[in-house]
């Protein structure tokens, strides 16, 4: 399959279960709510060592939040309950409880719920307030710019983390490119994020390593300088490859972000040194999810 | 379905417990049998139907027509459906009640909503003394819910309010919000002596700054409230001029008490 002269490769992304929730930060202005957004997502690329993978879903309107601010929404994905649970809090508690102004509310509702604001709350050292409006438990933290408004806990459900597509192209720059032409293109998309630096990862990795304490090491594959001394993915034309990783609620929110992202850069051909896309798996027997490039293209 | 409406027939000179008149009890009874329903003065008993003219069968949409303030205890410990009230009403209106709607055309008696669990109480008139608040011996007043007054209350409105939230669009007596334990009261109007007295906890929150505030109730200042904006959205969502306040405006002076108790209480005067 060629797509604007792009090859399409006859291979899949392959995704596993997580769990995940979303969680709505509200500020004085956009610009302080994301600033506590960036702080809580910013070390969350990966589980392998973050924990949990996270990233701002989008901006929402003063209209559109529970106390009429400016906010955005932020979804989180961690591999169970517990871990999601736990990382929430840690980072509810140094990355929004200390932003300026901030609050932060459940952007999720179900059964099945965390804690998002319960266990915050001893941060008031007795001083804090609980109100229960509408149903919903809020705790009011007195903090040294006002009070901190948190939403006692958030729902959660299950998710699919994992799903990708390769860039391969002609030289780095291009390739960068490429994966921000894509980003463009999929940060509009409800129920996804791409957990990574600027949505983009170049340390693309393989299950496992030769050092035993690692459990991931680089896809030796897909590495260009290695093309000579590995079993390669790559023809001598590529010098460059980067990845797009894709966290969302549905295995369709996946695959409309995965075509959308394709498109935008195969919309840019061999012209633009795009030579080929391809898509990260494990063989298939890890994950449960498997994104086939060729059908979500077709 | 026509709904089940209860005439009473003439004003009665004396008190009448009419606590079995809810929709879930009136539910699957016929003409009949809800006719023979009896109906206590005391000790003296007589059949409902001696009171009341019977209309309609949908008992889960009870319609009392000419009631009057000598019926009480309607809707106690309800756990659904929809009773309006057209005249006035005794006391314990709704007292205990779980869940369901009740309005009220005219004024409701003392210790309407006493105990409420959950559920919407509405009274277009006034209210008596302790709405929302705890019966003698009881230790909470209103447990969850919403009781919204469009006139006046009584005196401590709020006795003892464990949880839910009581909206008064007029004014309220002395002692309002006395011994709360927690939950929300909001007065559009003025409220008498002695806001807040002894409360523990809960959110007294008056549009009108009270002429006094007891001793023990401390000045934390003028601030705007990061809860404010949910509570205020809550208040506009109920048929009332409290809808009037969600402008997005929520600074409010902060008095802090009763210190006497606990001191988690708070008095919040807009401002």
């Amino acid at each position: 399959m060629n797509i604007n002269g792009v090859a399409i490769d006859e291979t899949y992304a392959e995704a596993f279960g997580m769990k995940a929730t979303r969680i709505i930060i509200t500020a004085l202005n956009h610009r302080w709510a994301r600033h506590a957004a960036e702080a809580m997502t910013g070390f969350a690329t990966s589980v392998i060592g973050c924990g949990i993978e996270a990233g701002i879903e989008k901006e929402l309107a003063a209209d559109d939040t529970p106390d009429g601010r400016p906010g955005v929404t932020v979804l989180l994905f961690g591999m169970s309950t517990k871990d999601l649970g736990k990382q929430l809090e840690k980072r509810v508690g140094q990355c929004i409880l200390t932003s300026p102004t901030s609050a932060v509310f459940a952007g999720m509702s179900g059964e099945k719920t965390i804690n998002l604001g319960k266990n915050i709350r001893f941060f008031g050292d007795g001083y804090q307030i609980s109100k229960l409006i509408d149903g919903r438990r809020y705790w009011r933290v007195p903090v040294m710019d006002g009070e901190f408004v948190a939403e006692e806990s958030t729902g959660y459900c299950s998710a699919v983390g994992g799903g990708n597509f390769l860039v391969l192209a002609h030289s780095q720059a291009q390739a960068l490119t490429a994966c921000e032409a894509a980003i463009e293109a999929m940060q509009d998309l409800p129920n996804v994020i791409m957990p990574f630096p600027g949505g983009v990862v170049r340390s693309g990795s393989k299950v496992g390593s030769r050092y035993k304490a690692l459990p991931a090491s680089t896809n030796q594959a897909f590495c260009p300088t290695l093309r000579g001394l590995t079993q390669t993915s790559l023809s001598a034309d590529i010098e460059s490859v980067m990845e797009i990783v894709i966290n969302g609620l549905t295995e369709s929110d996946i695959r409309s972000a995965m075509r959308t992202g394709i498109d935008a850069v195969c919309e840019l051909g061999t012209d633009s040194g795009i030579m080929r896309v391809s898509a990260g798996n494990y063989g298939g027997n890890l994950g449960k999810f498997h994104f086939h490039l060729r059908e979500i293209m077709a | 379905m026509i709904a089940l409406t209860l005439t009473l027939r003439e004003q009665p000179g004396y008190g009448i417990d009419v606590s079995l008149l809810t929709p879930d009890r009136l539910s699957g009874l016929s003409t009949e049998d809800i006719g023979a329903l009896p109906l206590y003065n005391g000790n003296r008993r007589q059949p409902l139907s001696s009171l009341f003219d019977i209309r309609g069968n949908d008992a889960q949409q009870l319609v009392i027509l000419n009631s009057s303030r000598h019926l009480h205890g309607i809707g106690s410990g309800m756990t659904s459906g929809h009773i309006r009230i057209e005249g006035d009403i005794g006391n314990h209106l709704g007292q205990g009640m779980y869940n369901g709607c009740i309005e009220v055309s005219g004024n409701s008696g003392h210790w309407t909503a006493s105990g409420m669990h959950d559920g919407n109480i509405t009274v277009a008139g006034n209210c008596g003394n302790f709405a929302g608040g705890a019966l003698p011996g009881d230790r909470q007043g209103m447990r969850g819910g919403t009781l919204l007054v469009r006139g006046d209350c009584g005196d401590r409105t709020g006795d003892h309010l464990r949880r839910g939230h009581i909206l008064v669009a007029g004014n309220s007596g002395a002692y309002c919000g006395a011994r709360m334990v927690a939950g929300t009261i909001a007065v559009l109007g003025k409220v008498g002596p002695k806001p807040g007295y002894a409360m523990k906890r809960g959110t007294l929150l008056l549009y009108e700054t009270p002429v006094e505030l007891p001793a023990t109730f401390n000045d934390c200042g003028v601030h705007d409230l990061g809860f404010l904006p949910l509570l205020t959205r809550s208040l506009a969502a109920v048929d009332s001029c409290f809808a009037e306040h969600d402008n997005g405006e929520c600074r409010v002076h902060r008095y802090a008490g009763d210190l006497a108790v606990d001191g988690k209480g708070e008095i919040l005067v807009w401002i």
